[in-house]
């Protein structure tokens, strides 16, 4: 694993956002060749998402041969409701990039057959190539996408009922009435992002930092599902500071030093523009 | 792009680098139209997996929904109360002037005149689409003559009337028929005038309180028989007193229903109102302003005399004021609020997705730059 750990929320965004607009622009995607992008939702990515968006807007960055693949969508909300995954990819990413709709790939949680609608993903997923990159978050829980703690670690896509923590927590998005919070959820599963080719996680904040800590430190256990990612060849997790509290001092530190063979991974930066066929 | 094979084969447009009025606020936000309708682009994102055909770019300027006059006697020389020959090519004459001032819907008024004046005209006038061809006419507003003597403003007093029996009859024996009517401004004092709100208000016609002596307590009971709205508040009416705030104590009144929204008319030149005086209305009651020009057929053209209806008057020149408030509540008040006045906020007065494509693009100083109509380029500076 890379443990990538910057200042600050902002800077760990930024470098999360460079890693991810170097190896699309490096991939040389066309219409023969999608690359393929596996997204998250949530607060920790809006950040990175941001200075994609500003990267595609100075003319650097194109996500015109780019295919994405969201982690999750809950079931039962109607299409347009403001707390759905599709309104919050909508409104923070799709909406101001020049992703072909068609390529936009989000799990359906309106579909009659459920578990079809997932296996329908997986089979998308499959079509597709397979994902090149991978990019999620963690839950104070361990958890990635919607596989919370006893999850099996070479879970697919499929059905999964939400814990109550999670309703509790995810309330305030539905003005804090219980009944109106979806109990429900399509996700990805723990299997699903292991194919991926690499994956990233994004972890920022002190309310992250034990989950860092188990997923890391400690082994893999379905308790903390990001632990699988151990196994995994290519994994990278981008951090701020606050996300490495729970770290021993030790890892912190050998990471840190590694910063500088990191870095090169995001500099020299690539445009399209340098890439003008 | 490659052309979009979407579920129409309208051509879909977004407008870019633009500044938007929705849900009350000026917000950076592209605006999508397609077949003359307000899209919603995220829909079209995931359900048709569609996207823009053509781009527009604002250059930051403004969109806002297209204004809404619901007072207007005419304009550039024609005069809705005085029939003739041409009379549907002056209305077509004035509603295609209308488009430079951003105005996408209206309502030609008829100030008081003698029945055989409203039996010619009225049948030549449409409720009807706007376009290319000039702003929208939603219905006509019919001031009088069923108002009071001391008030008739600039009114012949002649032509003047009183309701017989205190019914629809009464009326059909001015007018002749009702079928294009939107709005109907009535003195509530006058007898027998209960009955006829009334019906009228059950026909979906709207009873506005104008040109009348009554004190709040006639005001408060013709509301509760259906009216809600004011005509040109404090012109023509009983001045505001502490004690009998009149037809204007409507504004703060207990006796008008919490569900029942009160619109009132401001003519806001600064000369009709002192702008204090609307700023004090507008700081009682913000949602119920609508702003409307009660423009004279001397609008558009030099000082002098001119007609309006059966009287002579003189024109000095001009003025336009804004009554310091808010941007978007100014906004609002030319377009959201006349249309929740006419109950037609499901299709006009916002941009809100679904809605008619009709809105004004205006530059920093709200000077209005282009007009738009069901999604068509209708006036450009």
């Amino acid at each position: 694993m890379k443990l990538v750990i910057l200042d600050d929320y902002e800077q760990a965004s930024e470098w999360a956002a460079k890693y991810i607009r170097n190896k699309i622009i490096k991939f040389l995607p066309s219409e023969d060749k999608y690359f393929t992008l596996g997204l998250p939702t949530g607060s920790t990515p809006l950040g990175c998402y941001r200075k994609l968006i500003e990267y595609h807007q100075a003319g650097d960055l194109s996500f015109k041969y780019v295919k994405t693949f969201n982690m999750d969508e809950y079931v039962g909300l109607p299409s347009g409701h403001p707390e759905s995954y599709h309104s919050y990819m909508w409104n923070n990413f799709f909406k101001f990039v020049d992703i072909q709709p068609q390529n936009a790939h989000i799990l359906n949680g309106n579909a009659s057959d459920l578990q079809a609608e997932c296996d329908s993903f997986e089979k998308k997923i499959a079509d597709a190539g397979g994902i090149d990159l991978f990019v999620g978050g963690i839950g104070p829980d361990g958890h990635i996408a919607f596989n919370e703690p006893g999850s099996s670690l070479v879970s697919r896509t499929r059905v999964k009922t939400l814990a109550k923590d999670t309703i509790v927590a995810n309330a305030r998005f539905f003005g804090n009435d219980l009944s109106k919070v979806p109990t429900m959820t399509l996700t990805v599963g723990v299997g699903t992002v292991m194919d991926a080719r690499e994956v990233m996680i994004l972890i920022t904040g002190a309310h992250k930092a034990f989950a860092l800590y188990k997923a890391i430190e400690e082994g893999v256990n379905h308790m903390w599902t990001v632990s699988a990612f151990q196994q995994h060849p290519h994994t990278v997790f981008v951090c701020d500071e606050d996300a490495t509290l729970e770290l021993r001092v030790k890892t912190v530190k050998y990471f840190k030093g590694l910063m500088h063979v990191h870095n090169q991974l995001v500099d020299p930066l690539h445009s399209m523009k340098d890439h003008k066929d | 792009m490659p052309s979009n094979k979407s579920v129409s084969d309208e051509p879909i447009t977004q407008f870019i680098n633009c500044r938007i009025l929705r849900h009350h606020k000026l917000q950076r936000e592209d605006l999508w139209v397609r077949g003359g309708k307000i899209l919603d682009p995220e829909k079209l994102f995931f359900d048709e997996e569609g996207f823009a055909d053509y781009r527009i770019d604002c250059e930051n300027r403004i969109i806002a929904p297209g204004f809404i006059d619901v007072q207007i006697n005419g304009g550039y020389g024609i005069d809705f109360s005085q029939a003739s020959d041409d009379y549907s090519l002056g209305i077509a004459m004035v509603a295609k002037k209308l488009l430079q001032h951003g105005v996408t819907s209206f309502c030609p008024t008829i100030v008081t005149s003698p029945p055989a004046i409203y039996q010619q005209v009225l049948p030549q006038i449409r409720v009807q689409n706007g376009g290319p061809d000039g702003a929208g006419i939603l219905g006509v507003h019919l001031e009088g003559p069923f108002i009071s003597k001391e008030k008739k403003g600039a009114h012949p007093p002649q032509f003047i009337r009183s309701f017989n029996i205190g019914a629809i009859a009464d009326l059909l024996e001015i007018y002749g028929q009702l079928d294009n009517v939107t709005m109907v401004t009535l003195a509530p004092e006058l007898p027998n005038s209960g009955p006829v709100i009334q019906e009228l208000a059950r026909r979906g016609i709207i009873v506005s309180l104008g040109h009348s002596v009554a004190n709040l307590s006639q005001a408060e009971a013709a509301v509760l028989q259906g009216s809600t709205f004011i005509t040109h508040l404090f012109n023509a009416m009983l001045p505001f007193h502490h004690r009998d705030p009149g037809i204007v104590g409507l504004l703060t009144s207990e006796k008008v229903p919490a569900q029942n929204r009160i619109f009132y008319g401001m003519i806001a030149d600064g000369i009709h109102t002192h702008p204090a005086a609307l700023r004090i209305a507008h700081r009682a009651h913000p949602k119920g302003l609508v702003l409307v020009t009660d423009a004279v057929p001397a609008m558009g053209l030099p000082a002098g005399c001119h007609s309006l209806g059966q009287q002579e008057i003189h024109i000095d020149g001009l003025h336009a004021y804004v009554a310091g408030c808010s941007e978007e509540a100014a906004l609002e008040a030319a377009s959201l609020h006349p249309a929740e006045l006419l109950n037609l906020t499901h299709c006009k007065g916002t941009l809100d997705y679904g809605s008619d494509a009709d809105f004004v693009v205006l530059d920093e100083s709200f000077t209005v730059r282009e007009t738009y109509i069901a999604g068509q380029q209708v006036w450009k500076k």
